[in-house]
């Protein structure tokens, strides 16, 4: 009996083995490294200066070719987010001019943007925005960050399951907007492309969006609240990505830990209980 | 079947109903004095459990439907509001997505427990078949339930999976275009695709009820089987009454698959996913890899072994009907895989393909992927249509117990004595 199991096991083993190899041998492309992020495990949080940064760093970069057109003005005061007050937001809102209509005379207007607006995207639709880019769109920001992916492979997906690794997307985010680096001499790069070490294919349509010391930092004392450089940039902005995509992971998580922590003790409970009834069962006799 | 007590209306009102609609004596027969071998492990507890994600499922599913919206244009961004706008919206979609996979896990288990102590033998084919009904109603339900979000792998899942009806071509001229126009309400998977996927999802968990109820029904009155295999001889003796003792044993099983459920639900939600669903569907876009949800991989890894695109499409179809043969292709007399050491080895064997099927059903179809799956195909059906039928013709059990009510007694005299019981192993 032992022994059959023993083989069981040992056949599913050495196949399992055998398949992976080639699994890894065919994913082509570095993988992302892994960055150690707040918002991470089940005690995870997002840290609300790292996001206000990230903002920063979306409105003054990224805003200018990409929308983000599943995330409001109001949600920057939301708790879990980046925790802008009520009045930066309604301040923020107003400095945009949002399209509204028909009024009573029938035609569309333009007002002051109102906490309540989804964020202004920079095109009026999906075709000007490829016309104003090469003849592709560049894509929402809202849900980048569970958008994107790379492989894991076996066995790390498996132990993802365990260590509740969830955050490739910050990480290819991150690994993206630093992965533009000098080509290497014998790579064919058509025109119009820049070689990007990350993205699939290392051919990205998106010229090098950030350098070093682009945004400003500063805070009240007139000193950088982070380092200006384009690694630091990068990792607010993903994990800007990250809160704009799951908006309640904080929620989410904080749920779930009560709703563990309750599941556990009726599972001890239950389990006793069962003991206890079976215990009085008499024997078949 | 006969069980432990018998309801007696006492009060004025119970007696007047129960000379009317007799409901509350149809409830104790079968949820308290129901005899249930004294001998089921904890195997036998994911009935419990696919019950319970049926209602979550149907429960969470009819909230969300109030915010949804099954329009082309609309159902992607109405998902987000969901998971944005809608109070608690985001523990709603996530439950009802990871509450598709965890119902999953549950039947696959429930699935391969009947197959390794023989639940399909006689008297219970019927009880087997409506399983494999339910089975069957779960893949098209989660299929369908997958395009609504509208995502890319939604859209180009839906898209592939339709068109693979256009092999019936191949069989009678037109047919399989019918079908495939049928499905997709036009010529191309689009709004009428959405809206009648959407039809067919709210209404089929009801038929699957339905059939569940029947499913239930046969059990009831055939009884149920046990790890050993041998039928229940003395009601007394050799069962329990459903409540207290198999009520309390369930709800144990229920709790802890639920702590796994919201391990998934509150910490990876998407985990199961694929990351290519969060990109709205776009017709001019193909995603690199094309990919089902897990739990159909190891049908997906079936339907690519085979070179030709009828022949996968039918090994695909035959993968799953071939289970509602399985009563008749295993010709043992012994029911339990406890009592048959050979037959053991090649079930979990079997169970070891399915696992590696799906990790193909993952891969590309190339090269050495395209050869294992291939070679495990050949061993899935073989299982059913070979190994099976010459196993109970070939192999010699071992002893089987004389009844339940033995068999439970041995197992307390060999804990009470296990040094002399490790000698044998």
């Amino acid at each position: 009996m032992k022994l059959t199991k023993l083989l069981t096991a040992g056949v599913f083993t050495v196949v399992l083995g055998a398949l992976s190899a080639p699994a890894q041998a065919s994913e082509a492309g570095p993988t992302p490294p892994s960055v150690n992020w707040s918002f991470s495990g089940p005690f995870g949080k997002f840290d609300p200066q790292q996001l206000q940064r990230g903002f920063k760093v979306y409105r003054e970069v990224c805003a200018a070719c990409h929308s983000l057109k599943y995330v409001t003005f109001r949600n920057l005061a939301e708790p879990g987010g980046p925790l802008f007050t009520a009045g930066q937001v309604k301040a923020l809102a107003a400095e945009y001019k949002v399209q509204d209509g028909p009024n009573d005379a029938g035609e569309m207007f333009e007002r002051p943007g109102r906490p309540a607006d989804h964020w202004p995207s920079p095109f009026p639709n999906d075709n000007a925005a490829a016309a104003a880019n090469g003849g592709k769109a560049p894509p929402d920001l809202s849900l980048m960050a569970k958008a994107r992916t790379y492989e894991r492979g076996f066995p790390t997906f498996v132990f993802d399951m365990f260590t509740q690794f969830a955050e490739q997307g910050p990480d290819y985010i991150h690994a993206l907007l630093t992965g533009y680096v000098e080509k290497p001499k014998d790579f064919n790069l058509p025109d119009g492309g820049t070689y990007n070490k990350y993205f699939p294919g290392h051919v990205i349509a998106m010229p090098k969006p950030i350098n070093d010391g682009q945004v400003d930092y500063k805070g009240p004392d007139g000193k950088p609240q982070a380092p200006e450089t384009v690694d630091q940039y990068a990792k607010d902005v993903a994990a800007f990505l990250m809160w704009t995509a799951e908006p309640k992971m904080e929620a989410r998580k904080a749920l779930g830990f009560r709703a563990i922590i309750f599941l556990i003790l009726l599972a001890g409970l239950t389990y006793f209980a069962k003991k206890r009834i079976w215990k009085k069962l008499p024997d078949p006799a | 079947m006969e069980g432990h007590s018998v309801y007696v209306p006492k009060s004025g009102f119970t007696k007047w109903l129960e000379a009317r609609l007799p409901i509350i004596s149809l409830t104790h027969s079968s949820a308290v004095a129901y005899p249930v071998p004294r001998n089921l492990n904890y195997f036998w507890t994911f009935g419990a459990i696919l019950t319970m994600m049926l209602v979550v499922q149907i429960v969470t599913g009819v909230v969300l439907a109030m915010h949804y919206v099954p329009n082309a244009k609309l159902a992607f961004a109405s998902v987000e509001a969901i998971m944005r706008d809608v109070n608690f919206g985001w523990l709603l979609r996530y439950m009802h997505a990871n509450g598709a996979s965890m119902f999953f896990i549950a039947v696959y288990i429930h699935i391969f427990r009947g197959m390794y102590y023989g639940s399909y033998k006689a008297p219970r084919e019927v009880l087997w078949i409506l399983g494999v009904i339910i089975f069957l109603l779960m893949m098209a339900t989660a299929f369908m339930g997958y395009v609504l979000p509208w995502g890319q792998m939604s859209f180009w899942g839906a898209t592939v999976i339709t068109n693979l009806f256009s092999a019936f071509d191949e069989i009678i001229p037109g047919v399989g275009t019918w079908i495939v126009t049928l499905l997709w309400g036009g010529f191309a998977v689009d709004n009428p695709t959405l809206n009648r996927f959407f039809a067919l999802h709210y209404l089929l968990p009801f038929m699957l009820a339905g059939v569940v109820g029947l499913h239930i029904w046969a059990l009831h009155h055939v009884g149920q089987n046990n790890p050993t295999g041998v039928e229940v001889k003395n009601i007394c003796k050799d069962t329990v009454p459903f409540t207290p003792y198999a009520t309390v044993k369930d709800a144990v099983g229920v709790v802890f698959f639920l702590i796994l459920f919201a391990w998934f639900l509150f910490y990876i939600p998407n985990f199961m996913g694929h990351a290519d669903n969060y990109i709205e569907a776009n017709p001019s876009v193909t995603p690199a890899h094309i990919v089902p949800e897990w739990y159909f991989l190891p049908f997906y890894a079936i339907l690519r072994a085979i070179p030709s695109k009828l022949g996968g499409v039918l090994a695909m179809f035959s993968a799953v009907l071939i289970l509602a043969f399985l009563p008749w292709l295993d010709t043992s007399k012994v029911r339990s895989g406890n009592y048959r050491p050979v037959f053991r080895v090649f079930f979990w064997l079997f169970v070891a393909a399915c696992v590696v099927l799906g990790w193909l059903g993952a891969k590309p179809a190339e090269g050495g992927y395209t050869l294992a799956a291939q070679i495990l195909t050949v061993f899935y059906f073989s299982y059913f249509l070979i190994i099976l039928p010459l196993l109970g013709l070939f192999e010699t059990p071992r002893q089987l117990p004389g009844s339940i009510a033995e068999a439970v007694l041995a197992k307390k005299a060999k804990r009470a004595a296990p040094a002399d019981a490790s000698v044998n192993g």
